[in-house]
Parts: structure tokens; sequence; C-alpha cells
């Protein structure tokens, strides 16, 4: 059982050598991704182009799906469709027996370590980075080098419905991804198997937040530029994917049922730079807030509150009043003077402990705002 | 012009200089300052915690205080941008007119030049609702860049967010922590003895941590900075 995100976060804030390596390398991609980026005009076209594709190609899944099938079948490959990871790595067993297991994103959601020589072995196992449903082509960013036959293994959000989708693609990629021009190479495969992974994939489609998060295209251009991800690296964020479309994207495509999914929607400031850099431009911070809400009401029917919900009730019902506000107001801060030594509080009990962990917080004048402008 | 103030909750209990500040700025300028006494918070805070219901509450409460008013000015970046960008998706409609205070008098009264002395070297920080829910640009350092006797100095790294994230800053308390030490750092190493910015809430935990450390480095908002007769 994998750990709240708070408490994976501070052990993972200890480990010296991972903070120095990340910092320099997110620092280094994002100064790269600015550098490729800044060098096109229509950047922002290209992005809107992007989203376009992405966003069409789930709104027509069902379709590109049968239609790269179809193609796929017809240049001689087989197509086997695989409802959660132990369904694929099965698969995989029956189509590839004697394999060789590159690294990719999808082999290791589905539990393939890498493993064997794709020089001897019969098969080669790799991941997709694209699927082409008009002409049922695989387009991996790397070169897997086998020596026998390929099985590709993809999500089935990872389909787009032309060919010339990747003029825009392979564009926006390569730049978010590594801050390269072109990506170095690139092959594409007509006709070989591939296996098809659902594994949470359809239960985000159908909700409207995952929908715009799976148009994800996997440049991890969001991590590079969170400051959260920068400072505690990927293991916190449980699952396969890191950062902040992993903390989006897993809770939709499992649930936020378990402490540490429901915890993944919060791991993050808003700061929006995620939203910044996305090359499909998918609104991370507002996906989040969403994903807040929901976490949220699935606990409003608890049968005793949490300390947090009993607080923000109080809260927002002191607020929506003008005069309970400005008692409450006087109330806590004849108390905060209380707490307070040299109009500075160093400690300050139950939730706002935490604040006072590491940060003062400065006593609130005898006169606030509104006092002040009443006596004028 | 007639405008009307939401000071904020935040400015209102803990640091009503900031609203006192821009009240003088805007009359200095020559414009009628009004204050709704109703006004109390925008929802913020229910809103990115996901405490939705209490913040279309609160939306709803705001946009009957503020009913009327032609201009609505706060010295609250990200307050601005929950009434702008959340309340469509609360309440639905158009939001209120609110503008964040450097955008007001830049964008709406076209001015940069108010005034202002402040004889002390000032570190900008760019807050993340500010630069990127807002795009404020350098409006905030136009108006600074007019001071006099100010020395504005050069942040590195001044995008990133100083960790506050509203709960986020006692949410995931540690990580909050680890982002407003580097801050700190590159706040110290500008030499400044004043941060300021345009989101009190922002300054409130880049604050604290300046003065756990007894830095000696004080934060103000930048409306005081345009108010300042020489402090």
């Amino acid at each position: 059982m994998t750990e709240k995100f708070a408490v994976a976060a501070g052990e993972a804030l200890r480990d010296t050598g991972m903070r120095r390596a990340l910092r320099l390398a997110t620092a280094s991609a994002r100064d790269r991704r600015a550098d490729a980026v800044a060098e096109l005009p229509d950047w922002e076209a290209l992005r809107d182009a992007g989203s376009a594709i992405r966003r069409r190609a789930l709104l027509d899944l069902d379709a590109l799906l049968t239609g790269l099938e179809a193609a796929v079948t017809e240049a001689g490959g087989r197509v086997r469709w695989a409802g959660n990871a132990a369904s694929a790595r099965r698969i995989v067993e029956e189509l590839a027996p004697d394999r060789a297991v590159l690294a990719g994103a999808v082999l290791a959601e589905i539990g393939l370590e890498p493993c064997g020589d794709p020089a001897e072995a019969a098969c080669t196992v790799t991941g997709a980075d694209f699927l082409v449903a008009e002409t049922g082509t695989v387009v991996v960013l790397a070169d897997p080098a086998p020596a026998g036959a390929l099985v590709a293994v993809a999500g089935i959000e990872q389909v787009v419905a032309r060919w010339r989708d990747l003029e825009v693609l392979l564009q926006l990629w390569p730049r978010s991804a590594g801050g390269s021009r072109m990506n170095p190479v690139t092959t594409m495969w007509t006709g070989i198997d591939l296996v098809l992974l659902d594994n949470g994939r359809t239960r985000a489609l159908g909700d409207p937040l995952g929908r715009e998060a799976l148009t994800c295209i996997r440049c991890t251009a969001c991590s590079s530029a969170c400051p959260v991800y920068e400072r505690v690296g990927a293991g916190p964020y449980g699952g396969v994917l890191p950062g902040p479309i992993g903390a989006v994207l897993t809770p939709l495509m499992h649930g936020i049922g378990p402490a540490h999914r429901a915890s993944l929607p919060f791991a993050s400031t808003l700061c929006g730079a995620c939203a910044d850099v996305c090359p499909v431009r998918i609104d991370l911070p507002g996906l989040l807030v969403m994903l807040r809400a929901r976490v949220v009401e699935s606990r409003r029917r608890r049968p005793v509150p949490t300390p947090e919900l009993a607080l923000m009730r109080s809260l927002a019902w002191t607020m929506s009043e003008g005069r309970r506000y400005e008692q409450a107001l006087a109330q806590t801060t004849r108390w905060a003077r209380v707490l307070s030594r040299n109009g500075t509080i160093k400690r300050l009990p139950g939730l706002f402990g935490k604040w006072t962990e590491a940060r003062d917080l400065p006593a609130p004048p005898r006169q606030g705002f509104r006092a002040w402008w009443r006596g004028r | 012009m007639r405008v009307a103030l939401f000071v904020s909750c935040v400015n209102d209990a803990l640091f009503p200089r900031t609203g006192r500040s821009v009240v003088a700025v805007l009359e200095r300028l020559g414009h009628e300052v009004v204050f709704e006494p109703a006004q109390t918070c925008c929802g913020q805070m229910h809103w990115t915690t996901g405490y939705h219901r209490e913040a279309e509450g609160l939306a709803r409460r705001f946009c009957e205080v503020f009913a009327g008013h032609d201009a609505i000015v706060t010295p609250s970046a990200s307050c601005a941008a929950t009434v702008r960008n959340a309340y469509p998706r609360l309440v639905g409609g158009d939001p209120p007119p609110v503008h964040e205070f450097t955008e007001f008098l830049t964008d709406v009264l076209g001015v940069t030049d108010v005034g202002a002395v402040f004889p002390h070297r000032v570190a900008y920080q760019p807050t993340c609702h500010s630069l990127r829910a807002l795009g404020l640009g350098d409006r905030p350092l136009r108006l600074l860049r007019e001071v006099r006797g100010m020395e504005l100095a050069d942040l590195d790294r001044a995008e990133e967010c100083c960790g506050f994230g509203g709960t986020f800053a006692v949410k995931n308390a540690d990580v909050s922590v680890a982002m407003v030490a580097d801050k700190v750092r590159h706040l110290r190493d500008t030499g400044a003895d004043v941060v300021c910015a345009v989101d009190t809430s922002c300054l409130t935990h880049i604050g604290g941590a300046l003065s756990r450390l007894r830095s000696g480095v004080r934060t103000v908002h930048l409306a005081e900075i345009l108010a300042g007769a020489g402090s």
C-alpha cells in the first residue's frame, strides 16, 4: 500500500543525492525546452493544433480503435485487447514467448521490466508513443532495433486519426520532452503485433476531467516545470505517471478510494507552471481543483465530519454574514494577540501547527482595516 | 472615478496597511474609494481546497455585495483570479468587474508614476496568480520603476512558486517549507531589505519564513510602496 503523498514526500525530501540530481535535471530540461520553443514563431498555434488533434481523437476513440484494428490486421499484424495490466502481461507472454523487453512507460504500467537483448531475442516488446488509425502504424520515438519480430504495447488513448496529425505531434513532443528540434530516431512500424491496453482509461474517458487529462502525449514537460516534482521526484506520486499529470490521471484512471490516490490532487500549489508548458494545453490546475472537489464530496458522507470539513464549514458560515464575520474577526484577533510575542506568533494549535513548524505568523493588529475605515 | 475596494479577508484582519495604502494611492490620484462593509471573503480557499458548495455560497454573496459597482479593485491577485476564473464555473455568467490593483492603475487609469518615494533596496516576487492566472506581466514592475529613491533588485528564479498554495502550506507542509527555503535563499542573495508582491498571502508565507530565520528582511505589499512618502 502506497503512503499518502505528504508522508512519502517528507521522506523523499531528505534524500540529498536525489534532490541534487533532480534540481540539475529539471533545471536543464526547463532551459532546453524554453530555448527550443522560443525558436518557433508558431508554437502557440502548434499547441492549439495539438490540443485539437488529441481532443478529437478521444471523442472519436471508438471508431478510431476499430479502424486501427482493421488497418493493422490488413497489414499483417495482430491486435489484442487487454482490460488490465495482468491481462496485457499474459497476452505479451503468449505473443512473445522468447522476448527482450525495452524500457517504456506503458511497459512499466503493466509490470514488464526491461530484459534481454533485442539483437538476439526472437521477439522484442516495445512501448509505443503514437498510433495512427488510418494506416495502422505504430510510432516509436526510438529505435527498438529488433532482430526478430516486434510487439508493441500501447494505451488505447494514444491513437490519432490521421498520418498528417503526426506533423503537429512530432514537433510538439521533442521540443517539450527534451528540448530537441526533432526526435533523433523515430521509427514507424505498420503491421506489427499490437497490444491495446485499457487499465482504467475507459473509466477516465467517461469523465470530462479524464477526457481532458488523457489528451496527454507523455512528454514530461509538466514534471520538469513542477516545483513540487523538482523536490520530491517520482516516488511519492505512486503510480506509473509522476508529476502534475500523474496527480490527475492516476486518480482518474483508478479512482480516489485509497488515501494515497485521494491525496494526489492536493500535491500541488496550483502555481500553473505545468499548464504554461503543456504542449496540448491540458488545464492541469483546473483539473486538480475539480478533483479536489471530488475528494471532498466523497468525504462529506462520513458519519463524523473530518476536522477540515468542520473548519471549512464553520469558516464559510462565519463569512456568509457581515456581523458574524466582524465578531469572529474581533475574537480571533484577541486570541491571536494572546498567543503572540513581540507581534509574532511562533506556535499555533491544531491544523495550523503545520504552518508554525517552520514559519512565523504576524499577530493581527488591534485595529483591522474595516475598523480603520469606519473611524476615518 | 468611483472605485469599490475589495480589501480581502487576509488584508482586513492581518494587514490593514495594505488596504489603507490602496485607499491612499487612489485618493491621491483623485479617485473616490468606497468600501462595502458587508464584504467578507471571495471564497478562494474553499474553491482551491475543493469545498465548492461553500465557495459557491461565498461567490454568490460577493456578487450581491458588489452588485452595481462598475469597478472593483483588490490588492490581491489571487482573489481577483478567483473572481475572474472560478466564479463563471461556480455561479455562471460574467464575473463582477474586479481588477487587481496594479492592473487597475496601469490598464484602467493609465498611470505608472503615482508619485511614490521609497528609499530601500527592494526585490519583487511575481506571484503565481499574478503572473500565470491573471497574466499581469510587467505591470507591477512598470509601477515600481517609477518609485523614487528605490533600488529594484534582480531576483533569481523569480517566477518559481514560493510554496504557499493556500492549504498546501499545511497539507504538504514539508514540500512547502522546502520551496520557501529556496525562495528565501534567492531573496537573500539579492541583498534586498524589502520584498514586495501583489499577493498578501504569498507575502505572509515568505515573510513567515524570513521572520523565523530572523533575517531582518521584511515583506510589504506593493501598494505600501506606492503609497510611500519616504518611510
